[in-house]
């Protein structure tokens, strides 16, 4: 007992800081708190990331429903550090518009919670109960401005389409349950052992179909142009990171922990989300004029090239898709910082035509943006290049050419819209009319990723062998 | 058809029954029916005088939040009974479970009553 809950320390802490948290500031100044709680909330996942960070070994808790290894530490850390980066930066800008709110702080915790879960799960319930927490939470902060029709209309947007997504999950986890007869991951290895049945594999493709919507990969993202372009900027610039890593890491999970006996069966499912998410997020990312739905179809498409290290069935695959979110997560973190600060009169703005010519009025942040569009584009040697030179050897490794060619050409069409943006801002012709007015941990945020992509040329920071580890530690 | 898939026939039976008998109820009453329509039969029945408001009047959001909370009490004793049922047999893990889940819901709780939202003001 005392071993299972040394095991899941991580979460618990967090859990009950939530709590204190929520307890504390409803009984004192409540929103007066906020920004204290902010930075509070954002010192306790950094505490936890370096505590996460120093475990070693593996170790599974409640009779196999709780595993803490190498790939969960990886995923986790990154959702604790990416979390907190996300909140210190967007702390002014809520306050500015008056939507700093102490529960903000404490249902980020919570839905951090539900990911630690998720990226830990050992058991299909386990899986569903961390994915409820983290979705749950996440459909409140997306209508957190809860005067605007649009951030409402966002929130109940995505928790609809949630909902449908969790239903296709359970439909697929109830079908696994029945032919396996068991809710285990290792159960179900068992189960896949000798003559495959049909049921196992329907139930398999409906939950990569409820977690593809948790992803946002094509054909499952119809919702993520609207949530971001509606929920508030910080909201959205949550969204596009720890999300993304917790469910994907959670793919990987799934597919190794419990299928990873048959990887010829869902490594199909994924290289077709694969392909398909490329094209969408590339192609249909370059009509959009607001720079929030831009970002909505380049989460797609990132999403698509991540999905590709999975599609490849290789311990190498796992490590590509690692670092690649890694890379994705922190160019994220670094453009919202420059979304976060765009306005004009004052009044938030995010439309693609008012950076006309903004290299004239701020050049230092235009060329800090220029290095961000040039990374996401995959231009080398910025850091996005490294992303993607991973996964594509990853597919090619696996003799899957195709697929690598396939994410060569969406990454040339995506080139276009990300290099719009920079031909905007150093050669438009009309006059635009918006304004960077960064707060200082915007600044920081900006300034301090764009000097990391060109930084982590030399060694990645040492991304590699973590990834490795945590690759190995999945599927050995 | 392996043993384990026959074994979930009879469910599948069932479906086709219950989709099948839903389509022939609802096509009877369009094929079958006498329809003879004339403005009193098709205007909205109501008792005594004409209706004279819209139906679809606003509510207040206290109303929705005091059936949320009692969804989630409603659900705290679902758990309650079988727990005070089963108590004799279950280990201390069981009881301390059980603890947690209510401190975690009077936490819930605490606040939402601190917040103002069970104010009818």
């Amino acid at each position: 007992m005392t071993q299972d809950l040394t095991t899941i320390l991580p979460e618990l802490l967090l859990a009950l800081y939530a709590m204190g948290a929520l307890m504390l500031a409803v009984y004192t100044v409540k929103d007066g708190m906020t920004g204290f709680l902010t930075w509070a909330t954002a010192a306790v996942m950094v505490a936890l990331a370096v505590l996460i960070g120093t475990r070693e070994g593996s170790a599974t808790a409640f009779g196999g429903l709780f595993t803490d290894d190498a790939f969960a530490r990886f995923a986790k850390v990154t959702i604790l550090l990416s979390a907190a980066a996300v909140l210190v930066m967007s702390q002014s800008f809520m306050a500015k518009r008056g939507i700093a709110r102490f529960e903000y702080p404490v249902l980020i915790s919570l839905s951090v919670v539900g990911m630690m879960a998720m990226v830990s799960a050992g058991d299909l319930m386990a899986l569903y109960m961390g994915l409820e927490l983290q979705s749950l939470a996440l459909y409140v902060v997306a209508s957190i401005q809860r005067d605007s029709l649009r951030s409402t209309e966002a929130g109940l947007k995505y928790f609809v389409l949630g909902a449908l997504s969790s239903g296709l999950l359970l439909y697929g986890a109830s079908l696994v349950y029945g032919y396996a007869g068991t809710t285990l991951f290792s159960g179900i290895t068992t189960a896949l052992q000798g003559e495959l049945p049909v049921g196992l594999i329907f139930g398999l493709v409906f939950m990569l179909s409820g977690l593809a919507f948790k992803i946002s990969a094509a054909p499952f993202h119809m919702w993520t142009p609207d949530v971001y372009e509606g929920a508030p900027t910080p909201v959205t610039a949550f969204f596009a990171t720890a999300p993304k890593v917790a469910a994907m890491a959670l793919i990987g999970r799934l597919t190794w922990d419990a299928f990873g006996g048959i990887p010829g069966q869902w490594a199909q499912v994924l290289a077709a989300l694969s392909v398909v998410s490329m094209f969408v997020g590339a192609v249909a990312a370059i009509g959009q004029k607001d720079i929030k739905r831009l970002m909505a179809y380049s989460s797609i498409a990132h999403m698509g090239f991540a999905l590709m290290g999975l599609a490849a069935g290789t311990a190498y695959g796992v490590q590509a898709m690692l670092i690649y979110m890694a890379i994705y997560v922190t160019m994220n973190i670094g453009t919202f910082a420059f979304i976060l600060s765009l306005q004009k009169d004052g009044v938030p703005v995010s439309d693609i035509e008012g950076l006309n010519q903004f290299a004239k009025r701020s050049p230092g942040k235009a060329l800090a943006v220029l290095i961000l569009m040039f990374s996401l584009a995959g231009v080398p040697p910025m850091l996005g290049f490294f992303g993607k030179f991973y996964v594509l050897k990853a597919a090619v490794d696996a003799g899957m050419t195709w697929l690598a060619v396939a994410g060569v050409v969406a990454s040339v069409i995506g080139a276009f819209y990300y290099l719009r943006v920079v031909y905007y801002m150093y050669f438009g012709t009309t006059e635009g009319q918006s304004q960077s007015r960064s707060s200082p941990m915007e600044a920081v945020a900006l300034f301090g990723v764009a000097f990391v992509i060109l930084a982590a040329v030399l060694n990645l920071f040492g991304l590699e062998p973590a990834a490795m580890a945590a690759a190995q530690a999945l599927i050995g | 058809m392996d043993t384990l898939s026959s074994d979930y026939l009879p469910i599948l039976v069932l479906l086709a029954v219950a989709v099948g008998l839903g389509i022939i109820l609802i096509l009877a009453a369009a094929v079958l029916a006498v329809r003879n329509p004339d403005p009193e039969k098709v205007s909205a029945y109501e008792c005594g005088f004409n209706a004279f408001d819209d139906a679809r009047m606003k509510f207040d959001v206290r109303f929705y939040l005091v059936s949320i909370l009692f969804i989630i009490f409603d659900l705290e004793v679902a758990f309650l009974f079988p727990w005070a049922v089963a108590f004799a047999d279950i280990s201390m893990l069981g009881f301390w479970s059980m603890m947690v889940f209510l401190a975690v819901l009077t936490v819930g709780f605490a606040y939402e009553w601190k917040k103002g939202a069970l104010e009818w003001a």
